[in-house]
């Protein structure tokens, strides 16, 4: 009875922490957005006039309005080798602002205070700033000392993703809040405004009030409005949920079947084993009902009594688990809260199982009169084995006969038990399998693709020449430059806001690589573009896009997709930098460059660079990558800890209970065999080839398994930001098989302890 | 030493006896009481020789069984298996010792229901080190044309006599029988009596048959009875009757 509790004590325990994480963040994020009063659509601009905010209040579908100066700066932290980029947006009063701040502690500045900012949580904590603190920011070109008033989070940068970049990188990225009017003045945008956030009235159509806003702002240089599926931290965020959704569902929900599967099948072995008990009830005159009865309260009581342990262990682990996430999900409210709802469906799929279970059993019981089932129980029919049929009889040894009958004579128990363990192998490869991906997507990135020491973006756009300064520089032996072009790629009704970048044919730090790892050869004319976006334009290699140039006059041209990239990170456009002059009407200007740097000299030149006045951030690829691995590790070594846990838990109850089933079923068969001269290892090697031999087939099945549910994984996990490549490398299946055997000479081990103290004669006394 | 004065003995009465029982008791501690199962038993076997252990249930018949057959240990005394001392014999020792020179056969047969008749006899004989041929032990118990049979397809009395089968294939010193006829009627435990009764005058082995059925008394070389935990008496069978004569 205790092992029936322990499994489902183990079922409840993962329903509540996986399924009840997923749904506290969810329920956690809800209501932050709700509080603060989150955005739904955001539009960025060149410059528009304060007066323009109630022409965008008046528009059709329109709740509430915030107009924003926001722009880039470069910071100096101190202690910090390298510059850090800062994202400096004004805060309003507290009743017309949307995304508010939540201060974690300190306060707002008021809206003339100069110099005085809140920043971002993560920024802070990544750089031990606290109240009080100072840093040095370029704003506006001049150099200027903030102080640290408070310190705060907000929903638009629950993820603060520096443009550009594919992580989170918090030394180096921070958001940086200073009063409306202060920062306006700083900037030299009193009385105007570049960023606009709303939200709209309820039943208002997102693209009706894009397009409406999109003309509005069109006079104005608008860059482009989008909803919140464009919203990098709320897609980021999306992504990660997403994650964390299809693990919380599917591992409860393989937990759950396993669990009833087990409960099913314990329960009928135990009540069959206790034939002779029942027969003995019936012969007093108790009825089939009342002996039904007695234990199916016996399996309830069971039940109940798991779901118990279950609730109290899955509310400490969920809450565990919420705790190390509020690490990654960033919200004011975010505690695990314990679903009642879960846990009535946990418990009634249990006991569901479990009743049928032990009704299965009952019925089996009591279907012989009392007499004889109080005779011992007539030898079970075997046949011989499909091996043997077909030829293999010769090279079998007669115990080996004895376990290969054994597990066909009960092929459903032995097929669950199989598929049981085959989940455990599965889950594990899926858990693993995102290191692969990871793995590949960052050799790809940082090896292949992103091939330059330091990256330089400009705050406004710059001469080509510039590249001449910059291969001038002391330090830096190559040097390419790459220009930006908001454009908005339209397909028939289907529209995508995208950055188009434009390169020269023969750059060489940054390539273009497919998901093969084959580089591709940018085209003198027309577009290369991200498979994600292709997919979302419906367009394919060949097609003719119209392309609306968001800056300058605005031209509206039609240009060919060369070719369609399958990439992993973000979502790119590529072109020929001078085609791309072309496009955006002639000008020609850079936003950005990329170098190489000779050895030992990255921290000086990214130093030099960081003092120029139009540079606006400096990033290296190497910081990059390992903020991005040291993230992606932490936060896989959760997920893949639990998952490792998991599995094993469920190895362990499968393969246990089997072992366990076939000693009671087969005690006596194993005395025999101690009596006839076989030592206490070789009956224990009989007992569990059946378990291994079941564990053995059950490994490549989950091997197929975890490769085709991480490809689903794969599949619901592709969004804007990145894509895992579907890679799983061998060391994956071998750990997971190995980790499955782990837990199978462990239950063997707990068995063989029990197999130990049987007493020889008295099993053979008794009988049956 | 014990051993030496016992090799003396037995040197006066001729060959050493297969076995040999001094001053056994066994006490089970079962809960809160105490069951003193064999009290200072003294007990032989001899080579060939077909005893019949007679007693009520609780006698101490299957105890002293147990305790030849090296299941069970002796809590004081000493017991020999020709020159081996049973009751200083650990775990594997005792495990060798069912392997090698002991065959058994059980009131409820304990065959392997997985097993064919032959595979169950195989069983044995692939850990033995100079078996009979499966088929042999088989035919010498009547059985040659059930061979393939799996327990589920045979009668009580086949069942035993695979039993028996199994037992005697590995040519053991000594057979060890608890009620083999116990849960089988009258004509089938002859058949199976029958096969016990080749068994010893065909390969010469000592055979100790427990009954609490007199009759059965008759077909032994020498009767022992017990009650109580002790010997009641040993008594040697001066005509032996077949198994046909025997009636119950």
């Amino acid at each position: 009875m205790l092992s029936i509790a322990a499994v489902v004590a183990a079922a409840t325990m993962t329903v509540l922490s996986m399924r009840g994480t997923y749904e506290s963040l969810v329920i956690a994020r809800d209501s932050y957005y709700e509080q603060s009063r989150f955005p739904d659509i955001w539009a960025s601009l060149e410059r528009a006039p304060e007066s323009l905010k109630s022409g965008i209040q008046g528009l059709d579908g329109v709740s509430a309005v915030d107009t924003r100066v926001s722009f880039m700066a470069t910071v100096r932290v101190e202690g910090l080798e390298k510059p850090a980029t800062g994202f400096f947006s004004t805060i309003d009063r507290e009743d017309v602002m949307l995304g508010r701040l939540h201060l974690r502690s300190g306060r707002l500045p008021g809206q003339d205070e100069r110099d005085r900012v809140v920043i971002s949580e993560q920024f802070a904590k990544a750089n031990e700033l606290v109240e009080g603190s100072t840093v040095r920011a370029v704003l506006n070109g001049q150099l200027r000392e903030l102080e640290v008033l408070g310190i705060g989070i907000s929903p638009e940068h629950t993820y603060p993703l520096a443009p550009g970049s594919i992580f989170p990188d918090n030394q180096t990225y921070g958001v940086f809040w200073m009063g409306r009017n202060a920062l306006s003045e700083l900037a030299d945008m009193e009385g105007a405004f570049n960023q606009v956030a709303l939200t709209m009235q309820a039943g208002a159509k997102e693209a009706h009030v894009i397009s409406e806003l999109d003309a509005i702002l069109k006079p104005y240089g608008g860059l482009g409005a989008h909803g919140r599926d464009l919203q990098v931290s709320h897609q980021f965020l999306e992504s990660e949920l997403s994650q964390n959704r299809t693990t919380g569902t599917f591992i409860p929900a393989v937990f759950l079947a396993v669990v009833a599967f087990l409960l099913n099948m314990v329960l009928r072995r135990l009540i069959a084993t206790q034939r002779q008990e029942i027969a003995v009830l019936k012969a007093f005159g108790y009825t089939n009902a009342d002996v039904g009865s007695f234990y199916l309260r016996m399996a309830l009581f069971a039940v109940f009594l798991g779901a118990a342990i279950g609730s109290v262990v899955g509310y400490w682990l969920g809450d565990m688990m919420v705790e190390l996430y509020t690490e990654f999900f960033v919200f004011p409210d975010l505690q695990y809260r314990l679903s009642g709802w879960l846990l009535s469906f946990a418990f009634v799929i249990s006991a569901l199982a479990a009743g049928i279970g032990a009704m299965a059993g009952v019925r089996q019981a009591v279907s012989l009169p009392p007499a004889e089932a109080m005779r011992p129980q007539a030898p079970a029919s075997f046949r011989p084995g499909i091996f043997e049929r077909i030829g293999f009889a010769r090279f079998l040894s007669s115990s080996m006969r004895m376990v290969l009958r054994n597990i066909e004579r009960q092929p459903v128990k032995s097929i669950f038990s199989a598929i049981g363990v085959s989940f455990s192998v599965a889950i594990l490869v899926v858990g693993m399998f995102l290191f692969d991906g990871i793995d590949y997507m960052m050799d790809l990135q940082f090896n292949r693709i992103q091939r330059e020491d330091l990256s330089v973006s400009f705050e406004r756009p710059v001469s080509p020449s510039v590249l001449y300064e910059l291969q001038s520089l002391e330090g830096v032996s190559e040097a390419e430059i790459w220009r930006s072009v908001p454009a908005r790629l339209i397909s028939g009704h289907r529209r995508k806001e995208v950055g188009i970048t434009g390169r020269h044919l023969d750059d060489d730090l940054r390539r273009i690589i497919k998901e093969d790892g084959l580089m591709v050869r940018l085209p003198a004319e027309g577009l290369v573009i991200s498979r994600f976006l292709a997919d979302a334009l419906q367009v394919e290699a060949g097609s003719i896009l119209d392309v609306e140039v968001l800056i300058g006059q605005r031209p509206v041209r039609q240009v060919a997709i060369q070719e369609v990239v399958d990439d992993f990170l973000g979502v790119s456009a590529f072109m020929e930098i001078d085609a791309l002059h072309r496009l955006a009407g002639g000008i020609r200007s850079v936003n950005g460059a990329n170098l190489k740097v000779e050895a030992g000299r990255r921290e000086s030149v990214s130093r030099a660079l960081a003092d120029v006045p139009a540079v606006a951030d400096v990033s290296s690829p190497r910081a990059m990558y390992e903020s991005f691995r040291k993230q992606m590790d932490e936060g896989f070594a959760i997920g893949v800890f639990f998952l490792v846990l998991f599995s094993s838990i469920i190895a362990l109850a499968v393969i246990y209970n089997g072992a366990r089933i076939s000693l009671s079923e087969r005690g006596r068969e194993l005395a025999s065999l101690r009596v006839l001269g076989f030592s206490k290892q070789e009956v224990a090697l009989l007992l569990f080839s059946e378990q291994g031999l079941i564990t053995l087939i059950a490994i490549p099945i989950g091997w197929a398994l975890g490769y085709w549910l991480a490809f689903a994984m794969v599949q619901s996990l592709i969004t804007e930001t990145y894509r895992i490549p579907f890679v799983v490398d061998s060391g994956t299946y071998l750990a997971s098989a190995a980790m499955t055997v782990l837990a199978a000479l462990l239950s063997s081990w707990v068995v063989r302890r029990r197999l130990n103290r049987y007493d020889l004669i008295s099993v053979l006394k008794t009988r049956d | 030493m014990a051993s030496d004065q016992l090799t003396s003995d037995s040197a006066k009465k001729g060959p050493l006896p297969i076995f040999r029982a001094r001053g056994v008791s066994k006490i089970y501690e079962m809960g809160e009481v105490r069951v003193e199962a064999l009290k200072d038993v003294d007990f032989d076997l001899n080579e060939g020789e077909l005893l019949v252990l007679l007693g009520a249930s609780g006698s101490g018949k299957s105890t002293l069984l147990n305790i030849l057959g090296g299941l069970d240990r002796p809590t004081s005394g000493m017991v020999w298996y020709r020159e081996h001392d049973l009751s200083q014999a650990d775990e594997d020792e005792l495990t060798t010792y069912r392997r090698k020179h002991v065959g058994f056969v059980f009131q409820f047969y304990n065959l392997i229901p997985s097993l064919t008749a032959r595979e169950n006899v195989a069983l044995v004989t692939e850990i033995s080190d100079d078996p009979m041929a499966p088929e042999e032990a088989l035919d010498l118990v009547g059985l040659a044309d059930r061979m393939d049979h799996f327990p589920a397809q045979l009668s009580g009395g086949e069942q035993q006599r695979v039993a028996i089968a199994r037992a005697v294939a590995k040519r053991p010193n000594v057979l060890l029988c608890d009620e083999p006829t116990g849960a089988l009627d009258l004509e089938t435990g002859r058949i199976v009596l029958r096969a016990l009764e080749r068994v010893n005058n065909e390969l010469k082995t000592a055979i100790a048959v427990i009954t609490h059925n007199a009759a059965i008394a008759n077909m032994g070389d020498r009767v022992v009875r017990m009650g109580s935990g002790r010997i009641a008496s040993s008594d040697v069978n001066t005509h032996r009757l077949s198994i046909e004569e025997i009636e119950w």
